[in-house]
Formats: structure tokens, sequence, C-alpha cells
């Protein structure tokens, strides 16, 4: 019992995003592009991870979404990990998302709004010079 | 073919502003090498980043849904193997807009399915779009291949045009898909 969860870093590839998933700081990072033919076999490490985390979150449990490019395979993927998410939010932990986007990128701004009409946990839209 | 077509290939693909173009199997690697090759030649001729994300997200549908429909053909009975597997990819750059072109064989009853897909596609104004995709990411179920029926919708926004295609009659069996994206 009360193993010390292990953190889940990913290199970031030409296909793949960085992931920095720290267990300790309750902190979920994915950072560059997204665009895996098929994007479920990247994602489900990640999900097995916030299953694991989801057993003992911390109180505050901050995702911050940094992505240039995803495909729409991703884009499901990246739904499924917000229901995930959001299925953790008030079970111990308070989840909120940071989705950031590079300035005059309204498609990837648009993206970040509908996740947010789709899930039920707060949303900051973070505009940035450069991701 | 004469040695003369291949100059008249090269004036040809001049003339449309090929920026590439691609007939063959679109494998995983050939993917990445495209979208490798593109990626920096629109860095050095697309000043605008919006754009420059706009057709490079187009060619990432395009090339997958090139490659998943390979994958799809390969299992299917009739034309010859490597024939029906091949593919056709062109972008091309006009003084104020990009051409993403593909073309593929596709099986005669999967044609009536994207034909009325891509009339309803093409029905919907940039926010019927936006609606559209939301509810099928909302509602839909990823394939087994890792599809989600999102790639078409997604490339009728990002190109802000309507979709221009066509199904040109092969045999009794198949069509081949012919899609041109226009993208501002």
């Amino acid at each position: 019992m009360n193993e010390i969860m292990e953190n889940l870093k990913l290199e970031g590839s030409a296909k793949t995003p960085t992931v920095t998933f720290d267990a300790g700081g309750g902190t979920l990072e994915l950072k560059g592009r997204s665009i895996p033919e098929n994007s479920v076999e990247f994602y489900k490490p990640l999900n097995d991870w916030i299953d694991a985390y989801g057993a003992s979150p911390k109180a505050v449990t901050t995702v911050d979404i940094k992505l240039e490019y995803f495909n729409t395979s991703s884009s499901k993927c990246i739904l499924d990990l917000f229901k995930q998410l959001e299925g953790l939010n008030g079970k111990g932990t308070e989840v909120k998302v940071n989705w950031y986007f590079e300035e005059d990128d309204e498609d990837m701004e648009e993206a970040g709004e509908d996740y947010q009409a789709i899930i039920n946990i707060p949303f900051n839209m973070i505009e940035v010079e450069e991701i | 073919m004469a040695l003369s077509n291949i100059y008249e290939l090269y004036q040809t693909m001049e003339r449309d502003n090929t920026m590439l173009s691609f007939k063959g199997v679109v494998t995983s690697d050939l993917l990445t090498s495209v979208l490798q090759i593109m990626e920096s030649k629109l860095d050095h001729v697309e000043k605008s980043p919006k754009t420059k994300k706009k057709v490079y997200n187009v060619l990432v549908e395009c090339l997958q849904n090139l490659y998943h429909h390979n994958e799809e053909i390969g299992q299917s009975e009739g034309l010859d193997f490597l024939f029906s597997k091949s593919a056709l990819l062109m972008i091309s750059k006009n003084s104020d807009h990009y051409e993403v072109k593909t073309g593929n064989y596709i099986a005669k009853h999967k044609s009536i399915e994207l034909k009325q897909k891509l009339d309803d596609i093409n029905a919907l104004d940039k926010d019927g779009l936006r609606d559209l995709y939301k509810s099928v990411l909302n509602d839909g179920e990823l394939s087994e291949k890792g599809t989600a029926g999102l790639g078409m919708i997604d490339i009728a926004r990002k190109s802000g045009n309507k979709l221009e295609y066509d199904f040109m009659p092969v045999d009794d069996n198949y069509d081949f898909f012919c899609l041109n994206v226009k993208i501002d």
C-alpha cells in the first residue's frame, strides 16, 4: 500500500507530443503535436496512468494542454482523456484545464472552446505567442 | 512513355505551381516523410503561421485518409493488389490559395456513402460544420484503425471552401475518387 506513484514522461516525436504527468505535483502536461495514424495506441498508457493517479490524487490537478496541431484521431482520444478527468473531478481532487493556443490560431482556440462546451471541468483559455 | 512527355509533365507541374506530387502506396513512413518535406517547404514559402497550420492540418488528414483507405482496400478482392492500393497526392500553391488534391480507388458501395457525407458537409456553413464536428466528436466511437469519422469535416473546416470531388467509374466494382481541397 501507499506505493509511490511513478511519473509518466514521454519524449515528443514528429507525430506525438511530449507527455509530462507528475503525480506528486498533480500536473499533467501535453506539449507539441499529436498526429499519429492510430492515436489509441499512444493514448492508452496515458489513460492507464490517470486511472492509477485517480486512486490517490492531489487536492488540485492541473492539466496543461500545449498543442500546436492535433489530428482528428487524437481529437477523440483527447476528449476521452478529458472525460476521464471529469470523472475524477470532485472525488478528492479539483481538476482544471489550461488550454494554450498561439495568438491568431483561431482553429486551436475553437477546439479548446468545443471541449469546454462538452466537458464539465473549468477551462482557462490561454493565448501565448508561441507554444 | 515518349521522352518528350517528361518535359510536358514538367511543364504541367510548373504551370500548376506543384509543390509536391506523389503517386504510390501511402505507408506510415511515406506519410511522415511527406509531412516533413511539406513542413519545411511551407516554412520557406508561407509567411502566415495561420495559413501554414491550415495547409499542414489538411495535409495530415488527407494523407491519413489515404493511409487508412489503403489498409482497407488491401483486404478486398478484385483489383490488382498494388494497383488498387496506389493513390495520388498533389500539393500546389497558387497566388492566393493552396490546393491539395488526392485520388484513390474506392469500392462503389463506399462511393455512395462517401458522396452523401461530402454533400452533407458541403451543405453546411462554418458554424454548421463546427456543430457537426462537435456532435460526431462527442457521440462517435473510434474505429479499430483509430479513425474518428471526423477527417472530412475537419478538412472542410480548415479549408474554408466547399470540397470539390468526383467519382470516376473504373469498372463494375470500383470508382476512382478525386478530391480537391482549396485552402485560402
